[in-house]
């Protein structure tokens, strides 16, 4: 159970981060999410892993950590509006820059793959 | 401070308590009154701006005149050498309090700034053309009094350098007063960057003495003299402290700053660079003589950097055809000059210092009027121009003359005194051997050069022919209010000059006896001591001084033949150099590229973390692995392919964003089937709000991503994404096979009992860590207002399709959609009501209800459209989370009206008809706030995004509402 949970959380990292080093705003804020799955998962397993143990008093035998719960229950909330604020904020460069590119002020006006090639110097 | 020095802290109260028995805080409040005085008229002045220059300058008298007032009634206790303190602590942990302190030596130095302070008021009236921003001048000027206030009258050694930073802070205002001036301010910078510097070194050796001493209080310190000179950090402390002084006061090497600041306006020359600023580091050698001097390493540094500041100022003086330029260098010099007497380390050398700073002040301060004064008849500073004033302004020829007398030392008046005084103490130091002559020989040196460019000011300026093509000819006598100051200064000189014991003795004894901590020597105050070795120099001095000066020519030549080093070009080029190399970095490390920033964040995380957890050994812990069942087994093998296609997918935005929701509701599974009921409840709910966010957001942006990076970049990415996820794996296996011990236990026991809730995660949110729980609405209220802010008059057109060929589908708001949704939001708004009011006991609450409707309202929205939705919804967003948060509040501080601590809360039972027994809880109101809070963001945010776009993409098709 451990070792799928732990890959299951590997997984939702590696894609996230590799999902975060794009160019483009979308694959950026999917990738943020992915990430978010990941961290909420492993705050949340900090608790351990029990089934049949939900944290309501007199519901069960024994309980599991209700700790880590209450404090991924918030950053689901927290990270959903994170998540919001990211998006808005790439809808607003694209709506200064004419362009989704994460690197923001870049000049619109050339074909892209110009500017791609030009990004591409600017990075190396 | 308690914690780091107890038994400093001892010594200190002993003898605060020592001094309180002599001074009441109530006697002394007036020491904090006089400080805080100019900064007050620096807020007041400004006002009279509108009444003219001659309100603004009456009003800006005000404060030092009742600082004056202020002060007088405390001379009865500093005459006898008493000390008056006002004691009130501040920040307590750092050893700083509000210590002000007046004895002698900070009594002298607050006259000479009050009082110039007033005769500069009053020649700044005249000098200020009309045009010129005289306010900001004179409240500029009201900020430097007080700061210098604070610096002479502080008493505790951080407070200190409060004061000592704000000094070199508003005289970079005041040398760039005129903006406009490349020049000016560029010598302000300069200033400010080795006054400023120095400032830095201070601060340092004054971290260092209170580490030694234990405290910052100026008693303790000096009490503890001998501690810090026997101390091995005494070389280390004096270095940095002297390195404070040196800059503040213009010694070599650090003198360069102080002719460049002669792009000042005249008025602040003749305060900041004669009589007061500059003195600063006077002062504070003068203060700290009692904690530092005496030793070899004081005798060796100070007397041999005064020696070189004083020969260098007097040799360059000679050489300036700038009139402020040559009294910028004759300051340097005499600054030299002061700073060599304390260097001897005898006590007559000490109170020779002091006398000689009254003196400097008085006749360089009205040089520098007589100057400014010249500048504004004629037009021009430069001594090869302005010749033969003698015949347009004898008046103010007559105090120039006087004033510049006592520069060169002539007797009858004050700069003969204290220069007697220095040749007499340079005879004195015992150094071994032939070194015994250096002093006396570098003294009468630097008296004839002083002599030599004394009599060039006079002779060049008000004699040696007709004047030089003038800017403004011919130049005249200034308003009579201007030469006042001057006169008054000038007076000053002839009287202390003729009867030293009756116009300062007093004052000089107290200054002397609080330099040296009570121990004055004998000395003899009268305006001549017979002939003796001193006078003999004085007159070699003299007539050596008019030789050069008839023979300058020579000396102009012999000065040519070296290459002129330009102190203003270095320092320019460093601090080109310095801001090239800065550029360069910020460019190396910061290129603009956000894509580079997010790989060098994650690089750097995997870097960080990978070195403490190898230590850790990353294995299966003590607990082992347990086995997977097939439906969980089955459902991490779904997750994983979905986020893995995700990734692989993320061209085709939309698939990806299909793909992310699988994941996203998988997750949730996840939640439930490892017992979080709440957190599979929410995770379900906002994972609905986020795909409708992310698709409505993919409205406005290009379907698909197109190809840019290199593979070789891929495979960067990839790698570093597998590093990455393979490190999370390992740290979520290792953590999850190895015990713990969890705080929870308290939570579970007193969830019932104290909170009044069986549902402890919901609890813990609304009751236990409540504080925690408002602060997170409140950040999701700021990033919905945020959001909203942000779009408010933004627009975005979408794009006419889906870029791949496809346009939007004509129905806008399908018919069966809009029917099924209707009937919805009862339904919905029902069962969000029951999550809430169940949410104590059972699983739910107010996070989870606010997105159960969120989404119920989000879906009329999607299926009704915009315009109708709104058109129904009788309050706004906004609103909505004020109240919430507003709920939120209240809930917390209701329980402050019944005395107890914020949150807490209170339960009670009440039945209700049909459900029966039913707990109400205080917390509830909380809840209640959350609700309305996730509601208000979570709606004002996609409302934000959804009207971005001016009009619809889709023209409205002929069934649309």
């Amino acid at each position: 159970m451990e070792l799928v949970f732990a890959l299951a959380i590997g997984t939702l990292t590696a894609s996230g981060v590799y999902l975060l080093l794009r160019a483009r705003t979308f694959p950026v804020v999917v990738g943020l999410t992915l990430l978010s799955y990941g961290v909420n998962l492993f705050l949340f397993s900090t608790g351990r892993l029990a089934t049949g143990a939900q944290p309501i008093i007199g519901s069960t035998e024994g309980y599991t950590d209700p700790l880590p719960q209450a404090l991924v229950l918030t950053a689901i909330v927290i990270g959903f509006a994170m998540t919001a604020f990211v998006v808005v904020l790439s809808l607003r460069s694209l709506a200064d820059h004419d362009d989704d590119h994460v690197n923001g002020d870049q000049p619109s006006s050339e074909p892209d793959s110009t500017a791609s090639e030009k990004r591409e110097g600017h990075d190396q | 401070m308690q914690g780091l020095y107890p038994e400093a802290r001892l010594l200190h109260t002993r003898l605060y308590l020592y001094v309180k028995e002599k001074t009441d805080n109530e006697v002394a409040m007036s020491l904090p009154l006089v400080v805080m005085l100019p900064f007050l008229g620096a807020i007041a002045a400004p006002l009279f701006a509108q009444g003219g220059r001659t309100a603004i300058a009456i009003a800006s008298s005000v404060p030092a005149l009742i600082a004056l007032a202020a002060l007088y009634p405390q001379w009865q206790v500093l005459a006898d050498g008493g000390v008056v303190l006002f004691h009130q602590p501040w920040l307590p942990a750092l050893g700083l309090s509000l210590s002000f302190r007046l004895d002698g030596l900070s009594l002298l130095f607050a006259l000479l700034i009050l009082i110039i302070g007033l005769l500069i008021i009053l020649y700044s009236r005249y000098y200020l053309k009309p045009k010129e921003n005289i306010a900001k001048f004179y409240a500029l000027l009201l900020c430097f009094k007080g700061a210098m206030l604070g610096i002479v009258m502080s008493s505790n050694l951080l407070l200190m350098l409060i004061f000592w930073e704000l000094t070199s802070l508003v005289s970079f205002l005041l040398i760039g007063f005129w903006t406009h001036k490349q020049d000016a301010r560029r010598g302000a910078r300069m200033a400010l960057a080795v006054t400023g510097g120095g400032g830095l070194a201070l601060l340092a050796g004054i971290l260092i003495i209170g580490n030694i001493v234990g405290s910052f209080e100026l008693d303790d310190v000096l009490a503890a003299g001998d501690q810090i000179k026997a101390h091995a950090m005494y070389p280390v402390v004096l270095t940095l402290v002297l390195l404070g002084a040196f800059t503040k006061s213009a010694q070599f090497p650090f003198h360069f700053w102080l002719p460049h600041a002669m792009q000042a306006p005249t008025p602040v020359s003749a305060y900041l660079h004669s009589a007061t600023m500059v003195k600063a580091g006077i002062f504070l050698m003068a203060r700290l003589y009692p904690a530092l001097a005496g030793t070899e390493q004081w005798f060796y540094m100070v007397s041999f950097t005064g020696m070189a500041t004083l020969l260098l100022g007097a040799y360059t003086a000679m050489l300036k055809h700038d009139l402020k330029g040559l009294l910028a260098y004759s300051t340097v010099s005499h600054l030299g000059l002061i700073t060599l007497l304390f260097g001897m380390g005898t006590k007559l050398a000490a109170v020779a210092a002091v006398f000689h700073v009254i003196n400097h002040a008085t006749f360089k301060a009205s040089l520098f009027m007589a100057a400014g004064i010249i500048d504004h008849e004629t037009g021009t500073r430069d001594m090869r121009r302005i010749n033969g004033l003698w015949r347009y302004m004898p008046h103010t020829a007559t105090l120039a003359m006087v004033a510049a007398s006592s520069m060169a030392g002539v007797p009858l008046l004050n700069g003969f005194l204290s220069k007697e005084m220095f040749f007499a103490e340079s005879l004195d130091l015992n150094l071994p051997g032939l070194w015994a002559w250096l002093p006396p020989i570098i003294a009468t040196l630097a008296g004839i050069f002083s002599v030599a460019y004394s009599v060039r000011f006079v002779h060049d300026v008000f004699f040696n022919g007709k004047p030089v093509d003038l800017p403004i000819f011919p130049p005249h006598e200034p308003p009579r209010y201007m030469k006042i100051p001057v006169e008054i200064l000038v007076f000053a000189c002839v009287m202390v000059g003729i009867f030293p014991a009756i116009a300062v003795g007093p004052l000089l004894y107290a200054a002397a006896s609080a330099t040296l901590g009570g121990d004055v020597p004998d000395y003899h105050l009268t305006f001549a001591h017979g002939l003796n070795l001193p006078l003999l120099m004085s007159f070699v001095a003299f007539f050596g001084g008019l030789l050069m000066y008839s023979q300058r020519q020579r000396f102009f030549d012999f000065h040519a033949r070296f290459k002129e080093i330009d102190e203003k070009a270095i320092f320019e080029a460093v601090v080109a150099r310095v801001t090239e190399a800065a550029n360069r970095l910020t460019a190396l490390l910061e290129n603009g590229s956000l894509q580079r920033y997010a790989m060098l964040l994650v690089l750097s995380v995997i870097v960080i973390a990978a070195a403490p957890l190898a230590n850790l050994g990353l294995f299966i812990g003590a607990n082992g692995l347990t086995p997977v069942d097939a439906p969980t087994g089955i459902a991490v093998a779904v997750l994983i392919i979905a986020a893995v296609m995700t990734a692989v997918m993320h061209r085709e935005r939309f698939y990806a964003l299909v793909l992310l929701s699988v994941v996203g509701l998988i997750v949730a599974l996840g939640f439930a089937r490892f017992s979080a009921p709440d957190l599979a409840m929410t995770q379900l709910s906002v994972e609905v709000v986020t795909i409708v966010l992310l698709m409505l957001a993919l409205y406005y942006m290009p379907s698909w991503t197109p190809i840019e990076s290199s593979s070789g970049r891929r495979l960067r990415d990839l790698l570093i994404a597998l590093v990455a996820g393979g490190g999370m794996t390992l740290i979520t296996l290792a953590m999850l096979t190895r015990p713990f011990s969890s705080i929870s236990d308290f939570f579970l026991a007193n969830s019932k009992p104290e909170g009044g809730g069986t549902n402890v995660v919901n609890v813990i949110l609304v009751d236990f860590r409540g504080f925690d729980t408002l602060g997170e609405i409140t950040v999701l209220a700021i990033a919905a207002l945020g959001i909203y802010a942000m779009l408010k008059n933004t627009a975005l057109t979408p794009p006419p399709g889906d870029g791949q060929g496809h346009p939007w589908t004509r129905d806008s708001h399908p018919m069966m959609l809009r029917q099924i949704a209707r009937p919805m939001l009862p339904l919905a708004l029902m069962v969000s009501v029951y999550i809430f009011l169940r949410g104590h006991n059972l699983p739910g609450g107010g996070f989870i209800a606010g997105l159960v409707t969120s989404v119920a309202l989000i879906l009329q929205y999607v299926a009704s459209g915009m315009d109708w939705t709104e058109d129904r919804i009788p309050f706004k967003y906004h609103n909505m989370i004020g109240l919430g948060l507003m709920f939120a509040v209240i809930a917390g501080a209701g329980s402050l009206a019944f005395s107890y601590p914020f949150l807490t809360s209170t339960f009670g039972y009440i039945h209700w008809p049909v459900v029966g027994k039913f707990e109400v809880a205080s917390a509830m109101i909380f809840d209640l706030g959350v609700y309305l809070t996730v509601i208000g963001a979570t709606l004002l945010a996609l409302v934000s995004i959804g009207r971005l776009s001016p009009h619809s993409a889709i023209k409205p098709g002929p069934e649309a509402n």
